[in-house]
């Protein structure tokens, strides 16, 4: 008979990883499954990365509230977390005077919430704090909540810290079947069975598979997919707010994204689609999303895009969230987190914890074990920084990514903290992310994972089982 | 390969070179010979020689050497000249920044950060290649993409294959020497897909690298769609319109565990944008003059950091003018100013340099936009007069021209511009 945990969170997305550092600070057995090789490998890492004002969605909604009381939450995880968080604000931008009402529609949003710092921008203070965006633009919603954070650093972050307060982080395992004795479940999955009085269905996509294997039917998910394209680097600085056209019924349209790491990210698409596991980029996609950001910015050029990429979103019918307990007894779902669901994320992990605690679960507060040291970022320190990094480090004297400036300490820490993959030591320092795309640095991070993981060439792949990066040389007949 | 890192560094240097290639050591060894008394060479490989160290087949030299000579070996004449010409060739070390007053900041293996003053500098970075990302290629994200560069790394360096059977978009040099060098290592090469009407790479290598392995050459088309979860299952591909449209009742499936792609080279230019110098949007490099001194004083720059070169000895050339000046300018020689702008116009792409003087002998490299059978190169004024003529035989986008521009042949000239065509006998 396996362990028996408290709480077993099926999904490692940046909500599961949300609810494991939540539920991280009690004295509970915790265990996290996520199907893929890395958390935040699913929908998360395609995420656009916004921490949204609080005053998108509607309070009428969960999603409305919980966008509200995630945003508060975040600037105190990311300092407790030591990832990367920036206010850059927000503007919603009204091409014409029939996009006004929805301008009202935002504001009253705010009002209705309490968010402060939401204001009506004329043209020509809109102008003159952005002046890259279209001159057809006629009125906006600044908003100062509006935030942006690294979406795979904050699973990277929120799951470390989990871990460090004692959860089991289980990447690669899928969640095969699930019983129930009615004490207790049993999740089946490729590396033996896991036993967990309560069970978290935070599958994003996966979530209604989930739901049956619970034996629960009729949670039906929709896939909506979400193409991004990423621009060069030395447009840095193009727009500072993240800018939003207005919203329709669906979604809050393309927007232009000043992100994290500073680049410019356009996009969302929002496109239905029947295979959940639908990643591709398309034709039609990269023409919509580029016409749709030049009527916001006109500058944008095709021929700045360096990578592009797709999430699917995970959306019920209603279009709000889900969360909180089922008829299956001790089986909650925290399902149909589609946006705001990022910055939603902590309000989201506080309230499953609140579920749980109603359903029986005693939350009793752990100590804090002392935070995590902050994994250093090269490209990110003054010259002065660079220096002493340098003189205290041999390792942070090579430059790995020569893109992104990442050096050999970097990729090798990363390595210390668990990446096995080009691609978990892509997200995790930033290698093999720039205008490259890893044509110089896969080398090198294939020799530092031989080196310091002790993988074989032809072992390393770049997101797991099935992606090989090199084969063997065929010995001569 | 013999490297010589020097042990030490000194504060201040006659001239510093960013990248120790072929144009990097061409361009140190010129500045030497010019009176320069101390001058670093950095590069942030392990080892010098650029791209030329996984350039394993022959072909190289036959124009500066009189012989022909593998990647290696070429790398290996001009890191001999240098360190014989007391050249300090520094490498596993990165130039962090180079600051408005030629103060190179280094990050190195040995040292640390180190800051050097620089009498002239020069920009010799070398070029990277064209992505996915940049063409937009629709379809999943699996392994088994990636650059033919990449590829060739793999394979000459590291002894390792990057697929079993591999489809090679765009028909750039490396694409077609990757898709030799994969067949010899037992890989099933099952085409080269290319947009346009005409072949992007040397005349020599379609026939050397494709045609004597019989690996077909699919031009007007290309690839549309790549499959695979994981890893590569296939792609698809389509002809395309004269517009460049593919037209998607056309295409067809091509299962293949591997895509590279050889879609053309982007100048390195990181450091030309923070030194604010001014670019051709043409060719992604910096404007240069005669001398090839770019737009900010004391910096000058050469080899595919300024335009895409065919054939490293015409780089190897560049980098001698390139370096020389610098060597002079740091020496305190300051030469004549140019006084003749060279503008492309009919079916020209870009001259190299932008400008020329009167007073000297120039070589001007230019690429056309598309190709012709018989043509005529024609220097003329900018009303329409013509300064020279020289008939030309055939022209593609893909071969650079040369013309030997002598001081003589601009007597007499006395306008500011100089329009440069080539066009139809």
């Amino acid at each position: 008979m396996a362990a028996l945990h408290d709480v077993a969170i099926v999904g490692g997305g940046v909500v599961g990883c949300a609810i494991a550092h939540q539920l991280g600070r009690y004295r509970l057995r915790v265990v996290l499954l996520e199907r893929h090789v890395e958390v935040g490998f699913g929908t998360s890492k395609a995420n656009s990365g916004i921490i949204h004002g609080g005053h998108q969605a509607s309070p009428a909604t969960l999603k409305g509230r919980l966008e509200w009381e995630g945003n508060q939450q975040w600037g105190p995880l990311c300092d407790e977390l030591g990832f990367g968080f920036r206010r850059v604000g927000g503007l919603t931008v009204a091409l014409s005077d029939d996009d006004l009402p929805v301008l009202d529609h935002l504001e009253a949003n705010a009002a209705a919430k309490g968010v402060p710092g939401v204001e009506r921008w004329d043209r020509a203070r809109l102008l003159a704090a952005e002046p890259n965006l279209s001159p057809d633009v006629v009125a906006a919603v600044r908003s100062a909540t509006t935030a942006v954070v690294n979406p795979y650093e904050a699973c990277f972050g929120l799951a470390e810290s989990a871990a460090h307060q004692g959860v089991k982080v289980r990447t690669g395992s899928p969640v095969l079947a699930m019983a129930t004795d009615g004490d207790a479940w049993t999740l089946t999955t490729p590396q033996g069975p896991v036993a967990a009085r309560f069970v978290v269905n935070a599958a994003g996509v996966a979530a209604g598979r989930v739901a049956e294997l619970a034996g629960l039917d009729r949670l039906v998910v929709h896939a909506r997919k979400g193409e991004e394209y990423l621009l060069d680097k030395r447009l840095e600085g193009l727009v500072r707010h993240v800018v939003y056209p207005c919203p329709s019924a669906t979604s809050k349209g393309t927007l232009v994204i000043p992100t994290y790491d500073g680049t410019i990210m356009i996009g969302p698409t929002a496109d239905e689609v029947d295979d959940p596991d639908d990643l591709t980029t398309t034709a039609s996609g990269a023409e919509r999303v580029l016409a749709a950001a030049r009527r916001l910015v006109p500058g944008i050029s095709e021929r700045d895009v360096i990578a592009e990429f797709a999430g699917v979103r995970a959306v019920l019918a209603g279009e709000d969230f889900l969360i909180g307990p089922t008829e299956a007894p001790g089986f909650l779902h925290a399902a149909g987190i589609q946006s705001p669901g990022l910055t939603a994320a902590p309000a989201i992990a506080r309230l499953v914890a609140d579920h749980l605690r109603d359903a029986g679960l005693l939350l009793e507060e752990g100590e804090r074990p002392s935070p995590l040291p902050r994994p250093l970022r090269f490209a990110t320190l003054t010259a002065d920084e660079q220096e002493q990094a340098a003189a205290a480090d041999p390792g942070h004297r090579r430059i790995v990514c020569r893109c992104e400036l990442v050096t050999e300490g970097e990729v090798v820490e990363a390595i210390d903290r668990g990446a096995r993959t080009l691609d978990g030591l892509k997200f995790r320092t930033r290698a093999g992310m720039g205008r490259c795309q890893g044509g110089f640095c896969t080398t090198r991070c294939m020799e530092l994972l031989s080196r310091h993981a002790g993988l074989a060439p032809t072992e390393i792949t770049k997101r797991g089982p099935g992606s090989w990066v090199v084969c063997e040389r065929e010995a001569p007949t | 390969m013999i490297d010589a890192s020097p042990r030490m560094l000194y504060e201040r240097y006659d001239v510093v070179v960013a990248g120790a290639g072929p144009a990097g050591l061409g361009a140190a060894v010129a500045a030497r010979q010019a009176g320069a008394e101390r001058v670093l060479v950095v590069d942030r490989e392990a080892e010098a020689g650029g791209i030329l160290q996984q350039c394993i087949h022959a072909g190289f030299g036959l124009h500066h050497f009189g012989v022909e000579l593998t990647g290696p070996e070429y790398a290996q004449r001009v890191l001999t000249e240098a360190l014989d010409g007391g050249v300090d060739v520094l490498t596993d070390a990165f130039v962090l920044d180079i600051a408005h007053d030629r103060r190179v900041r280094l990050l190195t293996g040995e040292h640390g950060v180190a800051t050097v003053a620089s009498g002239a500098t020069v920009l010799a970075m070398g070029a990277r290649e064209r992505t996915r990302g940049a063409v937009r290629i629709p379809g999943e994200r699996p392994a088994g993409v990636l650059t033919a560069g990449l590829a060739q790394r793999l394979v000459n360096l590291h002894g390792l294959l990057p697929g079993r059977r591999v489809a090679i978009l765009g028909s750039g040099d490396i694409g077609l020497i990757m898709a030799r060098r994969l067949t010899l290592e037992g890989v099933e090469v099952v085409g080269v897909f290319e947009l346009q009407a005409h072949p992007n790479g040397l005349s020599r290598n379609i026939v050397h690298c494709l045609h004597d392995f019989d690996i077909p050459l699919h031009l007007s088309t290309t690839v549309v769609d790549v499959h695979g979860r994981e890893r590569v299952t296939g792609v698809t591909v389509a002809p395309v319109d004269d517009d460049l449209r593919p037209q998607a009742h056309r295409a067809w499936e091509v299962p293949c565990d591997t895509m590279l792609v050889s879609i053309g080279l982007i100048p390195e230019n990181e450091l030309s944008r923070q030194l604010r110098l001014r670019l051709d949007p043409v060719t992604g490099g910096p404007v240069v003059t005669s001398t090839m001194e770019t737009s900010r004083d004391g910096v000058f720059a050469c080899g595919n950091v300024v335009h895409i070169h065919d054939l490293v000895d015409f780089v190897s050339e560049e980098a001698a003018l390139a370096g020389g000046h610098a060597g002079r300018f740091a020496t305190g020689w300051q030469p004549p100013h140019d006084n003749v702008r060279l503008q492309p116009a009919t079916n020209v792409a870009y001259c190299v340099p932008h400008t020329v003087t009167t007073e000297r002998d120039h070589t001007v490299y230019l690429r056309v936009r598309r190709p012709l059978e018989r043509s005529v190169l024609r220097l003329s004024t900018p009303d329409g007069r013509v300064v020279h003529e020289r008939k030309l035989r055939y022209v593609v986008p893909a071969e650079m021209v040369n013309l030997r521009l002598r001081a003589s042949l601009l007597e007499g000239f006395h306008g500011d511009a100089l329009l440069v065509e080539v066009l139809p006998r």
